[in-house]
């Protein structure tokens, strides 16, 4: 075992062995649980850092690769690597999951139970992690399940009021989209290459290849994507999604929507176009259309929301929906755009949720009307992050959510000359759909902006106390608060690691 | 006509056991009568180091090729066995304290456990037959142990009146195949005289077939068979419950899978849709009946009838192909082994919580976290593992079987694996309802529940070997391997 072969299998695993510890640890040592959580958290964090320096930016085949027999009778391996598209997410991923265990630091919500909350946490970090590094199909849909249990848990114990009813509707919704795909996994296992074989490189050279037949892969791509278009959440299917973040406590929507969602967009672009890229182009149109539909129909649903956290949650489907169209046009811009939008949506989203989780703190209430405006005034540092990250979140020019949106309008204006070359139309209209959905985003944050941080404050919240942004929180937000100006500022730190990967993507799809 | 002694030891410490238990009790004094429990013990467990010394020692055959000790047989003996103490395990403190015949329970118990034992090594239809019915008449008494209980009475006359009838079908059918094959009880010889029927003959088989399958229907609750099955697992007493739920269905999936996989193989295609259909139907009953339960071991029992019909499935995926067959054989087995295991710590949790709620309500089990962690925390895993989640055993279990579908192909394989998932995101709401009570609500009564230290070992044990065989499933995956041995082929 060398550090190339073993450092993303550790810093994958770490977590649940902290989660183990923390489990076992007394009840009544209190700080002890938590500071094990920031330096568990922060020390897988540390390998991660420690993969991304020590990453080969220059080339576009997997890193740091580990393949092992795991069940020998059923041809199922441990083959983990990192390439270029894996690591933006998976470093994402220990970063958010550190600063949530910070963040804990101060903020357990009712009814505490610390070590279950923490451990629950840690499990979530391995199976959201592993999902990025997994290169066998078995060992993806375990990680890929494994954020289940643990998710169903923080929302069911942690949330709020209406939690039991988000949390199985929640469960039940993803299983069912998942179990579909695990169908499609096995499809592919059996009408593979002989021997028949889970990897996915080999899965992948023999799709790009056109190893599959076309009436199989419109099958197989259709049950494959059901499972990860629940997941993103792509309109029709992202009903569970304003439930499971309204409810979820603070730390589980940041998750959730810092880097769950993007286990669906990334299953789009790492197994369901090359492994089946006939039955991609055939779909394309129509995922674009759902995600064009995503971004209108969110930002009109946005508008409706009278409870801000819900608000934040469909902003999320339309964030998403940018996303999906990038990938839908199948080019290079497109996934480039949509694998820079999922790192900003989770830096953005995820810093919203913790601005919202505060806002939750001080007021005890989530509902606009009641909150009734003037924060500027009272709590001038929290307002003002809210409106910068509020802000960024629109798409402005200069911070980090404006290049994954602006590029995947670029790229939908020409998708894939190839294979989609009949489509040009339609796609420009998606994107017409894209841009009038920007405007009306930029409307709904500026009107939340509006009701939440200007105006005056009403009398009642006056003697309340209203305590401003202290230092456990910005010790959480200032990494995200600073990733999303550099982001923006400097979006190579992003397209500068995918851009092999993405392009040799490409090549393999001839194109 | 030869007999190998050293293969049968395990049946013959068993039985010496059993007499031993029988004869001592009537020496016991009132309040010693519970010492049956640790003699019978020792028998099971001398009974199962035996299995462990035939372990790789080959095929052994006895009485003329009736009775033969392979790696299959060997491999469920281990399973029966274990099962066995655990269920001795959390009897204990119950039959104790609730004032039952403790060494006649023993007794019952453990002549149930040598029938189990005995199924897998029959390779005969008399056989077959004894073993099943040692397995299932001491279950008619065990079920009405709860004698004051007219809930107890009334498992006890369903479970023997069902049981008679199924045995009498089962009979039948049997006799029938005993005319049909000209004389044949043998499976080995079944199955070579069944592969050419004279066509006068053939409609006569297949009715003789259907009515032995009608009789396993009724032992696994099959579809339309089940009813039964929640009234008699309900008023029994709970580790009765637990045989009845765990060792006598494994038994006669035991004895169905040697009949269909190599006894009635040649008629597969007559017999697959019938399969196909006891599945589904099995599946849908139990999984949304289970739904409206309120109370935990009727929920118990409607989920092990939708677990009956998920192995059921893997008989409708025989085909001509044996090396397919062979996968449906392989999930079928490895399904069994785990749906036994966290089956029976669900049922050995259950215990633990009759002590303070006899009624026995999924609501009782609110607080649970509180009152008994180690209890709470198990039941959780035992739950997601049934209900086929990560991170736990039953994992595996579901995806064997839909990898075998997948691979049997054609339209039929796809379509049940269909069924069965959509059936196992609908089991996911009612295996959860119990964790929600435990880890949601609060109890009223918030001290500690005192569990037997034996129920907590056996849950803990439990737990910790359904998330190993997550971590670890190649030993479970590896049961292909032994499957050549029920005469697939090579």
């Amino acid at each position: 075992m060398t550090w190339e072969n073993s450092a993303i299998t550790i810093a994958t695993l770490l977590p649940v062995v902290g989660a183990i510890v923390i489990a076992l640890m007394p009840k009544s040592k209190e700080r002890a649980i938590r500071g094990m959580g920031i330096v568990v958290s922060g020390a897988a964090l540390a390998i991660a850092i420690a993969i991304a320096i020590g990453f080969d930016y220059g080339t576009d085949g997997l890193q740091f690769e580990l393949d092992l027999d795991w069940i020998g009778a059923i041809g199922v391996r441990y083959h983990v690597g990192i390439d270029g598209i894996s690591l933006p997410l998976y470093v994402l991923t220990f970063l958010l999951s550190f600063l949530c265990a910070i963040y804990t630091w101060r903020f357990v919500p009712d009814p505490g139970r610390t070590r279950g909350f923490l451990a629950l946490m840690l499990l979530l970090e391995t199976g959201m992690a592993g999902t990025f590094i997994a290169f066998d199909l078995i060992l993806f849909f375990v990680f890929w399940e494994l954020v289940l249990v643990p998710m169903y848990f923080l929302i069911a114990i942690w949330g709020s009021a209406n939690r039991e009813y988000a949390s199985i509707k929640f469960f039940l919704y993803t299983l069912f989209g998942s179990i579909f795909m695990l169908l499609g996994f096995l499809a592919m296992y059996f009408q593979g290459p002989d021997p028949h074989t889970f990897d996915m490189i080999v899965l992948r050279d023999f799709g790009v290849a056109g190893g599959f037949t076309q009436t199989f892969q419109l099958i197989v791509f259709g049950a494959v994507a059901l499972g990860f278009a629940v997941k993103v959440p792509m309109w029709p299917f992202h009903t569970w999604l304003p439930d499971a973040h309204t409810e979820a406590p603070t730390i589980g929507s940041v998750l959730l929507a810092g880097i769950m969602l993007k286990m669906g967009t990334y299953g789009f672009i790492r197994i369901a176009i090359p492994f089946l890229p006939y039955g991609a182009e055939q779909y394309a149109p129509w995922i674009g259309a759902l995600a064009a539909i995503a971004i209108v129909y969110a930002a009109l649903a946005c508008l409706a929301q009278k409870d801000l956290k819900r608000l934040i949650a469909f902003s999320s489907v339309g964030h998403m929906g940018f996303v999906m169209l990038g990938i839908a046009t199948l080019t290079e811009i497109g996934i480039q755009a949509a694998i820079f939008g999922m790192v900003a949506h989770g830096v953005i989203t995820g810093m919203l949720f913790f601005c919202v989780g505060s806002i939750y703190d001080r007021y005890h209430t989530r509902e606009i009307a009641k909150i009734g405006g003037g924060m500027l005034q009272t709590m001038p540092k929290l307002g003002g992050v809210f409106a910068f990250v509020a802000i960024a979140s629109l798409g402005l020019p200069g911070l980090a959510g404006f290049w994954g949106e602006v590029m995947a309008l670029l790229s939908s204006f020409s998708p894939n000359e190839v294979f989609l070359a009949d489509q040009v139309g339609l796609f420009r209209l998606f994107m017409v759909m894209g841009g009038i959905g920007t405007v009306l985003t930029a409307g709904y944050f500026l009107w939340m902006l509006q009701r939440v941080n200007m105006g005056t404050l009403p009398d009642q919240w006056r003697e309340a106390g209203l305590r401003d942004v202290i230092a456990v929180e910005w010790i959480s937000w200032l990494p995200l608060l600073a990733l999303i100006l550099v982001l923006g500022i400097y979006p190579r730190l992003v397209f500068g690691v995918t851009d092999e990967a993405v392009g040799g993507l490409m090549r393999l799809l001839g194109s | 006509m030869d007999v190998d002694y050293h293969a049968l030891l395990p049946e013959l410490i068993l039985a010496g056991t059993i007499l031993l238990v029988l004869v001592v009790d009537v020496f016991l004094p009132e309040r010693s009568k519970w010492f049956a429990m640790p003699l019978g013990l020792a028998g099971v467990v001398a009974s199962l180091v035996a299995v462990t010394t035939l372990i790789g020692g080959g095929t052994r055959v006895s009485f003329g090729g009736t009775y033969v000790v392979d790696e299959y047989a060997l491999l469920f003996k281990g399973f029966f066995l274990v099962t066995a103490i655990v269920v001795l395990a959390v009897s204990l403190r119950y039959f104790r304290e609730g004032g039952f015949y403790q060494g006649e329970y023993y007794f019952l118990l453990l002549t149930s456990f040598l029938g189990c034992v005995m199924m897998p090594s029959s390779r005969d239809l008399l056989l077959l037959f004894i073993a099943l019915e040692l397995v299932s008449a001491p279950g008619f008494l065990m079920a009405a142990f709860r004698k004051g209980d007219v809930k107890s009475n009334e498992a006890g006359v369903k479970f023997f009146i069902i049981g008679v009838l199924s045995t009498a079908v089962m009979l039948f059918g049997m006799s029938l195949i005993y005319g049909v094959t000209g004389g044949e009880t043998q499976l080995a010889e079944i199955a070579s005289a069944l592969a050419d029927v004279p066509g006068d003959l053939q409609t006569l088989t297949y009715a003789a077939i259907l009515f032995v399958v009608v009789g396993f229907a009724f032992k696994v609750s099959a579809f339309p068979f089940q009813f039964w099955a929640p009234d008699t697992y309900e008023g029994s007493p709970v580790p009765v419950a637990a045989f009845l739920a765990v060792a006598s269905a494994v038994a006669g999936f035991a004895g169905l899978l040697q009949l269909m996989f190599v006894a009635f193989a040649a008629q597969h295609e007559f017999w697959v849709p019938i399969f196909a259909f006891l599945s589904v139907a099995t599946m849908s009953v139990g999984n949304f009946v289970a739904l409206r339960q309120t109370q935990i071991v009727r929920l118990l029992a409607y989920s092990g009838i939708a677990q009956s019909g998920y192995i059921l499935m893997t008989f409708a995926l025989v085909t001509d192909d044996a090396a397919s067959n062979r996968t449906a054989f392989a999930a079928a087995v490895a399904y069994i082994l785990i749906y036994g295991i966290m089956n029976l710590g669900a049922f050995a949790a259950t215990v633990a919580v009759s002590r303070r709620h006899p009624a026995l309500r999924i609501a009782d089990f609110a607080g649970l976290r509180e009152t008994a962690p180690v209890i709470a925390v198990g039941m959780a895993v035992f739950m997601i593992s049934l209900a086929g989640v990560p991170p736990t055993g039953g994992f595996w279990g579901k995806l064997l079987i839909f990898q075998a579908a997948i691979e049997r192909g054609g339209s039929l394989g796809p379509a049940l694996a269909v069924v069965m998932l959509v059936n196992s995101v609908v089991s996911v709401f009612y295996y959860l309802l119990v964790p929600r009570q435990m880890f949601l609500r609060e109890a009223a009564d918030r001290s500690r529940l005192r569990v037997p230290a034996l129920v907590t070992v056996v849950v803990a044990v439990a737990m910790v070997v359904i998330v190993a065989i997550f971590v670890l499933p190649n030993p479970v995956a590896r049961l292909a391997e032994i499957s050549s041995l029920v005469g697939l082929g090579p």
